[in-house]
């Protein structure tokens, strides 16, 4: 699904991935854990087409097609959803209508009518069920006085509703507590199935105890260093990142 | 000859047209006598510094189109809010269109200034209200010294008008430049209530200018809400001057859609005479090209107890200029003041320009008075945020822009108002967004 190839990446002439590698297949979750400075967002942005970043080196491909020039609305539109970190508050736009919109504009991308209202309200019923999201919820504006769990909440449920191929949940499990992430991580498991994948970042091994990824990678200072199973997670927990820097040396 | 020279001279003419033996024509020549002093505004007035009318004033106006002009309902349907059941006042190059006017004497008037000036049934009405609160300043009081026609809108004690009332100035465009005056006079009585939408459009691109007066008259608890279209074609400029006075426990609401035209200003000037008086002023400006908008809002606070709230927001793309300058003055004697202003603009191109100035002159001293004024881009961290959702860059600029205006719609009372007016911001920024209403 994604392939990520010597992934060279800087932000205004400061070199943030150095040579960076990935292979991500349908139905897999893939966790990325690393220190703070790393370059876990800045993978996530790249990916999703931020284009503050420069690549300068490599190329990334998602089913086979290299997404590198591609708008970020067109990388959605190709399958890929981000969670945010922060996710940005939009005043004067309701959840319920951000959504309808970009579905939407999705659907229009791939030749298709705009969905009936009727089955567009059936589905925000069906996943804002799941996520546990009040109705009253929907028609605030997007993320305006939200928590910081509201928000998480609110980014798994745009992603249930776009049903990505490709989800890459940054740091969602920040700013949660242990009911909200039961309820976030109990949503990214319903929406796992062998057509897509997850990519988790996190800097804690609490959210792979509910979302159990199929690899662990670590990321430190540009490029992923070590990779092994979920077992991998549990050292880190335990054991923190330096000896792994101590490895590298 | 220049414009004022023009008018002047023509004055001789205007009077072979109209009742001359009467007070109100006092009050005109008087007013012409000030216009001749005064003439015309210049960038060299403080009021006047970023609005520049030089260009503007260089046509060569035909001041009294002679024309009778028809128009067919099918040719200018889309500038009415025409799905709804409403009065109208509808005057095409300056003369009253009986045959697109749907006008009442039942229990309330809803006529023709150049009726109410003459007949003696409006006389008692036109002696105590007609340029009663309209400042003497060059441009209001051109329009007085020419004042014939316009609206005339009279509501009695305790009577609430059901359905709105529509002014519409319609320009032919069969003079090569048209200068119309319309003035318009609004008495709202002891607890009555109405709702106004008044629009200038000009059919053709051959130069209008408009120099409007509105003096509306709000007595105690009545309420009036005042809706502006301003989406002109791009060779109409506006002069929109107006004056409200309120007595105690009234509410007015103007509201100003500022979309299209040459250059616009509106002068909307509020006194409050009373207590627990609410005021409340909004705007929506999206403009691009060459055009201008010019707001200068004055909120007079004379009695104790009373509110006022003022919201603007402006989009300026390409070379389009605006400005707001918001006076709020609190007397001595207007303790427990609210005055509450905010003035937002984004600059979607850095040719654009806004020059805001919010001016407070604050006389008494137990006062709540906020103002706030931001210029700024759209945030790139909100586009980048919707395009990862799949909504194209221009789309979610759009979606961005109109959640910016979107705070100002909300007070909007008629639904039919609102929806045109969303529709009017979509079409502006180019998008079709399915919008919930």
């Amino acid at each position: 699904m994604l392939k990520i190839e010597n992934l060279h990446a800087s932000i205004e002439n400061k070199s943030i991935l150095k040579g960076l590698s990935l292979e991500v297949k349908a139905g897999e979750v893939h966790a990325i854990m690393g220190p703070n400075g790393a370059g876990k967002s800045t993978l996530a942005n790249i990916i999703a087409g931020k284009d503050e970043y420069e690549v300068t080196e490599g190329n990334i491909q998602l089913n086979g097609e290299d997404i590198g020039e591609l708008a970020p609305e067109e990388r959605a539109h190709n399958g890929v959803f981000l969670s945010f970190q922060y996710p940005v508050e939009i005043p004067g736009v309701s959840v319920t209508n951000f959504i309808k919109t970009a579905i939407n504009e999705t659907r229009k991308a791939k030749g298709l009518e705009d969905m009936p209202a009727k089955d567009m309200l059936k589905m925000i019923r069906e996943k804002s069920e799941l996520l546990e999201i009040d109705r009253k919820f929907l028609s605030r504006s997007l993320n305006e006085g939200f928590s910081g769990g509201e928000k998480k909440r609110n980014e798994i449920f745009q992603m249930a509703m776009l049903e990505p191929k490709l989800a890459i949940l940054d740091e969602t499990d920040s700013g949660l507590d242990i009911d909200a992430l039961r309820i976030v991580a109990n949503g990214v498991n319903k929406l796992k199935s062998k057509d897509n994948a997850v990519i988790v970042i996190t800097h804690y091994q609490r959210l792979l105890d509910y979302i159990v990824p199929d690899f662990v990678h670590v990321l430190y200072d540009g490029k992923i260093v070590k990779s092994g199973d979920a077992s991998l997670a549990l050292e880190l927990e335990a054991k923190g990142y330096d000896w792994i820097k101590q490895e590298l040396v | 000859m220049e414009l004022k020279d023009k008018l002047v001279s023509s004055y001789v003419a205007f009077e072979n047209r109209v009742e001359t033996d009467s007070e109100v024509h006092e009050i005109r020549s008087k007013a012409l006598q000030n216009f001749e002093a005064l003439g015309f505004p210049t960038k060299k007035l403080e009021a006047w510094k970023y609005t520049s009318l030089s260009s503007v004033l260089k046509q060569d106006y035909s001041l009294f189109p002679n024309k009778e002009n028809n128009i067919q309902l099918a040719d200018v349907k889309k500038y009415f809010i025409h799905d709804i059941d409403a009065y109208k006042l509808v005057f095409i190059d300056g003369k009253y269109s009986s045959f697109l006017s749907e006008t009442t004497h039942d229990t309330f008037d809803v006529c023709l200034m150049s009726a109410a000036l003459v007949k003696p049934k409006y006389k008692a009405v036109i002696e105590n209200y007609f340029d009663k609160i309209a400042t003497k300043d060059n441009l209001t009081s051109l329009n007085t010294a020419f004042a014939s026609e316009g609206a005339y809108i009279h509501i009695p004690k305790n009577i609430e008008v059901e359905k709105p009332i529509q002014i519409i100035n319609l320009t032919t465009g069969s003079e090569a430049a048209t200068l119309l005056q319309p003035r318009n006079l609004i008495v709202v009585e002891q607890n009555a209530h109405v709702q106004i939408i008044e629009r200038h459009q000009s059919l053709t691109s051959n130069p209008v200018l408009t120099n409007s007066v509105t003096e509306v008259f709000a007595a105690k608890d009545a309420t009036v809400d005042i809706y502006k279209i301003q989406n002109d074609d791009e060779s109409a400029s506006l002069v929109d001057n107006s004056y409200i006075e309120q007595k105690s426990n009234s509410v007015v609401s103007v509201h100003t859609f500022s979309f299209g035209g040459n250059i616009t200003r509106n002068n909307l000037n509020f006194y409050q005479r009373g207590e627990h008086i609410d005021s409340i002023l909004k705007g929506i400006t999206i403009i691009e090209g060459k055009q201008h908008v010019d707001h200068h809002t004055l909120v007079h606070h004379i009695g104790p107890n009373c509110e006022s709230h003022q919201d603007y927001k402006g989009i300026f793309d390409e070379r389009s200029t605006g400005v707001f300058n918001g006076k709020v003055v609190v007397e001595k004697e207007a303790q427990k003041t609210n005055a509450y202003q905010k003035n937002n603009n984004v600059l979607v191109s850095d040719k654009a320009t806004i020059n805001a100035k919010p001016q407070l002159e604050i006389f008494a001293d137990d006062v709540k008075c906020s103002h706030g004024c931001t210029i700024g881009q759209l945030d790139d961290d909100a586009l980048f945020y919707m395009q990862q959702r799949g909504i194209p860059k221009k789309e979610g600029k759009a979606l961005l822009m109109y959640a910016f205006a979107n705070t100002v719609l909300e007070s909007v009372k008629i639904p039919e108002v609102k929806q045109r007016i969303t529709k009017l911001i979509a079409k502006k920024l180019g998008v079709d967004i399915g919008f919930d209403l």
